[in-house]
């Protein structure tokens, strides 16, 4: 069954790639300025440590690192899921019935929907600059240190994509919803660049608890970088980002299955 | 290959009443219908906008759940079975289109190939048939939003029939195509029905499709059936009146004639409408003895008018 989807996945989106394949100068430009306009927000980054030597009790490494892990996260789930948030236009636009009618999941039909290696253009400044950040880390690399740093970078692509479908299903109620869905996906992704501490308090309560976007590079994070918890947690929750995406993936389901099904019972 | 028992289908519509309150109504879309459907038939249904039409395609193609009574199409519970019923139909909806926008036609049915699970050789003698016959060839590979109408929709046709489904629901397959793209879809459709046994289903508001490509008709209206038979018993079922045109040596004030009144005058021609109960043939008699006529003709009753009679009476079944 997940095989399957994911064989139709990549079918399916092979074949939008080859046809965007089609129109080479067009392609190579958006991944350019995709690429650009992504820089920007490290740009912003440099720019603060200009006028500070630290960000929250954080060094430019150590923020280079966080952006790059939440970058990277953030981009391959935007590959991945990113059309998700199309949803309500395909619901106005009365496209959803087509889609009802093949035999393939409308999530999987609207994720692949235009895909192409634009997408691509967010991946590579965001995971240079992981890279760049990694030997320049005063830390003491252990094995648990070492293992951590891919799993964050998984756990975050989970946590986001999760997180993206739920937001999107929000467009099953109010059709107009694509707004809300957003300032989840881009205001999460944009938050999680930043150390999470210059927040305040408040705010890192409800991003642990309430939206937990702590858990896609924050938490381990503290681990990999050897820094107190600020809201003094077990130790346990820097390596909880498997369970609270697997959570939120449950979440998202319910949600899907339970929107889908009020969508077939009520007509557009 | 479609059975339908019973079946009603209600919305509840949520209407703002005041500033915060909201009222809850049920309208109901379509109301305890039964039909059923053999294999290889081709069948018109028909109706006003808002009579459940679309309500009921949906409810066979597995997008709508019906609030009560038993919907199987080709064995399977449409609702339930939505993905396993999908490799088995095909689903053309004539207002919008299931094809992308930004894709030239070939990318687009390439796409559908994979969905379908369709393998490559097989699809390409399918393409290649579709292409034929329904005259693709001068636009596969232009995107899907250059495509004229006709275009369009012989695209959507082709779409719907790459795995080669045994039943094909249209819905308003010809709305707003001309004279020439109506002819090249009807043609295309009774040769499908005919050569591949393919069970068709179409909705429409073209009584032209239903006179030239349906031997049964269903006609639902206010969420009810109808009516259910064949276009000639539909004809003789509902009483339409038969018009009588009569062409008058000279402009003359309207005919008075037993039985009959006039419902339109042009200049020296008049149309007297005859209802079924009166005998043509003593109105056309009385007409001739009384006036100065030059040429009289007498029309049966047109198919649009059987339905427009049968829309305002409900003749029942």
């Amino acid at each position: 069954m997940v095989a399957e989807s994911v064989r139709m996945y990549v079918v399916l989106a092979g074949t939008w790639m080859r046809a965007a394949a089609q129109y080479p100068a067009s392609m190579v430009m958006l991944v350019v300025t995709q690429a650009a306009v992504t820089s920007l927000d490290l740009a912003a980054i440099l720019i603060i440590f200009v006028h500070t030597p630290r960000l929250g009790g954080f060094s430019l490494p150590e923020v280079m690192f966080l952006y790059g892990t939440a970058g990277v996260s953030f981009s391959v789930a935007d590959i991945l899921l990113g059309t998700a948030e199309r949803l309500g236009e395909h619901i106005r636009q009365g496209t959803l019935d087509a889609l009802l009618v093949r035999p393939v999941s409308p999530l999987l039909q609207i994720a692949t929907e235009d895909f192409s290696p634009r997408r691509i253009g967010k991946l590579v400044p965001t995971g240079a600059v992981l890279v760049l950040s990694l030997p320049r880390l005063d830390v003491h690399w252990t094995p648990d240190r070492i293992a951590l740093v891919p799993l964050m970078v998984a756990g975050g692509i989970w946590i986001f994509s999760a997180l993206w479908v739920l937001s999107a299903t929000w467009q099953f109620a109010v059709v107009d919803g694509k707004q809300a869905t957003n300032s989840v996906t881009y205001g999460g992704g944009y938050l999680t660049q930043y150390p999470l501490s210059i927040f305040g308090r408040d705010a890192l309560r409800a991003l642990t608890w309430v939206l937990p976007l702590a858990f896609v590079n924050w938490e381990p994070a503290l681990r990999v970088l050897d820094r107190p918890d600020p809201l003094g947690l077990p130790v346990f929750f820097h390596f909880a980002s498997p369970l609270v995406a697997a959570v939120l993936s449950l979440l998202a389901a319910l949600a899907w299955r339970t929107g889908l099904r009020r969508y077939r019972s009520t007509g557009s | 290959m479609i059975e339908v028992d019973d079946v009603s289908k209600s919305f509840t519509v949520r209407r703002r009443t005041g500033r915060l309150r909201r009222s809850r109504t049920l309208v109901g879309a379509v109301d305890r219908i039964s039909f059923t459907v053999a294999a290889g038939e081709f069948v018109g249904y028909l109706g006003p906008n808002g009579a459940g039409k679309s309500t009921t395609i949906k409810m066979l193609t597995g997008i709508l759940t019906p609030s009560s009574g038993r919907v199987r199409v080709g064995g399977l519970d449409p609702s339930r079975q939505r993905t396993a019923l999908a490799r088995r139909i095909g689903v053309v909806f004539g207002q919008r289109t299931t094809l992308w926008w930004d894709l030239p036609l070939r990318d687009s049915l390439t796409l559908i190939r994979h969905l379908y699970r369709v393998d490559r050789s097989t699809h390409r003698s399918r393409l290649a048939e579709l292409t034929e016959l329904l005259d693709l060839g001068a636009f596969l590979d232009t995107p899907v939003r250059q495509l004229s109408l006709g275009q369009r929709m012989r695209g959507d046709l082709a779409a719907a029939l790459v795995h080669d489904p045994e039943l094909l629901v249209l819905d308003e397959p010809t709305i707003g195509l001309d004279v020439v793209s109506k002819a090249t879809v009807r043609g295309f459709l009774t040769r499908l029905n005919a050569e591949q046994g393919t069970t068709i289903l179409l909705t429409t508001h073209d009584l032209g499709d239903i006179e030239r490509l349906c031997r049964r008709v269903m006609v639902i209206d206010h969420g009810r059936l109808a009516y259910d038979g064949s276009l000639q018993d539909l004809r003789a079922t509902v009483d339409a009146d038969r018009i009588l045109i009569v062409d008058l040596a000279r402009a003359a004030a309207p005919i008075e004639v037993d039985g009959a009144r006039v419902v339109r005058t042009d200049g020296p021609r008049q149309w007297l409408a005859i209802p079924p109960a009166v005998n043509a043939a003593t109105v056309v008699a009385a007409v001739a003895g009384r006036y100065d006529v030059e040429d009289i003709a007498l029309r049966e009753p047109g198919i649009e008018d059987v339905i427009t009679r049968l829309y305002r009476t409900g003749v029942p079944i």
